[in-house]
């Protein structure tokens, strides 16, 4: 054992969808519960194998809203816990994924996105589900939706995910992509020891004095774990304090506000953006996602032929980097959003832009994927007019 | 306070905010009653409880009562149980649906809980309507009755939820009424106790929702119909087809063995664990 750490870790050839079952695994997770679907399936596959070999369950629910009912059930009796689909699936599980916000129940829920809407194109990539990651259960809700951009990100991205989740009770989406879940490429991941591991709060005070859903300086109340004497309630009703339903307009205010400030309490904490040569950017691309490879390249190019071109990195996509794409806003003279759909993410730069800069869309829906050459004429094109 | 009432009293949630949600007269409460005693008598720690629900009336049972608890999305409570059972397996998982929950929106869940056989107990309150919402009609309601979806009459044809928990392999299945009150408690006792999917199918009324509308009286006359409609399966068995119109059977459906899930899943884990070292 103590031989096998001291030996540095070697590259390995793995694909994104490879690269998120070795981090659940890295972070903790114990529970899978999953229906196969392409470009998914991998996952399930992965984990049917490597859960038990480490004491964990894999389930293979009979649809996806079961599966995601399993993990909620996992996770309120204890375990670390996720799911993995795309397309059809996630939309079968909307409803749990809302029941999971309001219940404050940690999971991650991986969605490596295909052509859609519909069965629409099941092996090919497309980044049209970003808007129903946010808003896609029913009601008035924040949501944390990280996308993955290569491989070690599924790694780095996963593990964020799951932390999130136990740290902050809620649901986490992570958006993968076909592409980014499919593409082989060497990556040396961090040994099991290196990684970053956050449990869910637990409570520090006897049954007798736990509330449940109780308000506490971080918004975060502490999660008990059933079997160990605090016989708590769980429900999918707004509910007060101690997690019985309620009516009381100033209960639900108070339920719904600490919900949001959960999480708007620590943006900082959640917001992950990467910037590539923007100290010196006049003109900014932002990309999230498979799309993120053709703009880095498309900006190193561009630099070259004396553009002064930088890059902005999404990995949280919501919360949405406001305040970072403001800033960014005001420095260039333009921004380009290129992404695998009609301007689900542009509309969002548009808003935080607020005028300040121009913005051009540059999306594209034939299943293919974008690459450097359409940036580059974009950024070239606009900043020589 | 009678002795009864005493051991009731002492499962319930005092913190909740009583009165419950329950109309005067439902059969809800009956079952209430009678999972407290089951429970009771096997022994359970309350620690040791896990009751989840679905949505309906029947579902709101779990916030009353004093162990872990679960309202779950309506039809999907099954789903969650085997997420709860799985990463808890000291847990006893008992979980309460209505007709329209476990048959209607969660029926493909409940064939499949059977089949995969998790040591789960279903209760399902079968009051042959949908409640909560006001009366409309359910996988159960009878061809020809009224509903406020099917205000010309119901044209479908109900299902048997025992046959389709027998034929769905559940290990252990039976049948009782709110008026049956010790085959009841008997019932679920058993259910419990029985290792893998159990299923207690309690016919019950709606007096409010479904016997108002087909003209049946209230909770007096309707538990009364449950008397006289029931037989014990031990007796059907000697009955002939004609005798047998209009009646249905109450006690044990459905009583046998097969291989339970966690168990089978533990050798899968020490199969894996082996392989995974044999390989290093
Ligand atoms: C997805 C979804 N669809 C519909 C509803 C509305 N709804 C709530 S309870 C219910 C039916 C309840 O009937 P049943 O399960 O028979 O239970 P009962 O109220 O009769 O005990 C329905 C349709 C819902 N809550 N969720
Ligand atoms: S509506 Fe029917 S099932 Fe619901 S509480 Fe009233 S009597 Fe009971």
């Amino acid at each position: 054992m103590a031989e096998k750490r001291r030996k540095k870790a070697s590259p390995r050839l793995l694909m994104g969808n490879e690269a998120v079952v070795e981090a659940a695994l890295a972070v903790g997770c114990t529970f899978f519960a999953g229906y196969p679907i392409t470009p998914s399936t991998e996952i399930a596959e992965l984990l049917a194998r490597r859960l038990p070999q480490a004491g964990g369950t894999f389930i293979q629910m009979e649809d996806e809203i079961a599966s995601l009912g399993a993990v909620i059930g996992a996770s309120i009796a204890g375990a670390k816990a996720m799911t993995a689909t795309s397309g059809p699936g996630f939309s079968l599980m909307q409803e749990n994924i809302g029941y999971a916000i309001v219940a404050e129940v940690p999971c991650v829920i991986v969605n490596v996105m295909r052509g859609g809407p519909s069965s629409g194109l099941p092996t090919m990539p497309e980044q049209g589900d970003v808007m129903q990651a946010r808003w896609g259960t029913h009601g008035d809700h924040l949501m944390i939706v990280l996308a993955a951009s290569t491989v070690r990100d599924s790694f780095d991205v996963t593990v964020r995910a799951f932390n999130l989740a136990e740290k902050f009770r809620t649901p986490v989406i992570v958006l993968s992509d076909e592409t980014v879940a499919h593409t082989r490429e060497k990556v040396v991941l961090p040994e099991k020891d290196e990684v970053v591991v956050v449990e869910r709060p637990r409570p520090q005070v006897p049954p007798e004095w736990y509330i449940p859903y109780e308000d506490t300086p971080s918004g975060v109340p502490a999660m008990a774990r059933w079997g160990q004497g605090y016989r708590n309630h769980v429900t999918g009703l707004i509910h007060d304090i101690r997690g019985f339903p309620t009516q009381r307009p100033d209960e639900i205010a108070h339920f719904k506000s600490r919900l949001t400030r959960k999480i708007i309490q620590h943006i900082g904490e959640i917001t992950w953006v990467e910037e590539y040569f923007l100290d010196s950017a006049e003109v900014a691309v932002v990309a999230y996602g498979s799309v993120f490879r053709s703009a880095l390249s498309a900006v190193r190019e561009a630099r070259k032929a004396g553009v002064k071109a930088g890059l902005l990195k999404l990995v949280t996509l919501f919360p949405f980097p406001d305040e970072e794409i403001k800033r960014l806003a005001k420095k260039s003279s333009l921004i380009v959003v290129p992404e695998l759909n009609q301007g689900q993410i542009a509309r969002e730069v548009e808003r935080a832009a607020r005028g300040l800069c121009s913005v051009e869309r540059l999306g594209r829906i034939d299943g293919r994927l974008i690459g450097p050459k359409e940036i580059i004429e974009l950024l070239t094109e606009v900043s020589h007019a | 306070m009678p002795e009864y009432t005493k051991l009731i009293h002492r499962y319930l949630r005092h913190d909740k905010k009583f009165p419950h949600i329950w109309c005067p007269g439902c059969g809800n409460g009956i079952l209430l009653g009678a999972m407290i005693r089951a429970i009771d008598r096997l022994g359970y720690d309350k620690d040791e409880v896990a009751v989840i629900s679905g949505i309906g009336c029947s579902s709101r049972l779990p916030v009353y009562v004093d162990f872990n608890t679960m309202h779950t999305t309506h039809g999907r409570a099954l789903t969650f149980a085997t997420g709860v059972k799985l990463a808890n397996p000291s847990l006893n998982v008992i979980v309460i649906m209505g007709d329209g929950d476990a048959i209607a929106i969660g029926g493909n869940h409940f064939i499949h809980a059977a089949r995969r056989n998790l040591n789960i107990t279903a209760v399902i309150m079968n009051n042959s309507i949908y409640g909560m919402t006001g009366g409309q009609y359910s996988p159960t309601t009878p061809y020809g009755a009224y509903a406020s979806t099917a205000p010309y009459r119901n044209i479908e044809h109900a299902f048997s939820i025992s046959e389709l928990a027998v034929c769905s392999g559940a290990v252990f299945v039976g049948r009782g009424t709110v008026y049956h009150v010790r085959l009841l408690d008997r019932l679920i006792e058993q259910a419990c106790a029985k290792r893998g999917f159990s299923v207690v199918e309690v016919l019950t009324h709606c007096h409010v929702q479904y016997g108002r509308r087909n003209e049946l009286g209230g909770p007096v006359e309707m538990m009364k119909m449950h008397k006289e409609n029931a037989v014990k399966v031990e007796d059907a068995a000697k009955m002939s087809p004609k005798e047998l119109e209009g009646k249905f059977t109450i006690g044990v459906l459905a009583d046998r063995e097969k291989p339970i899930y966690n168990q089978e899943y533990q050798a899968i884990r020490d199969r894996a664990a082996r392989e995974a070292e044999g390989k290093e």
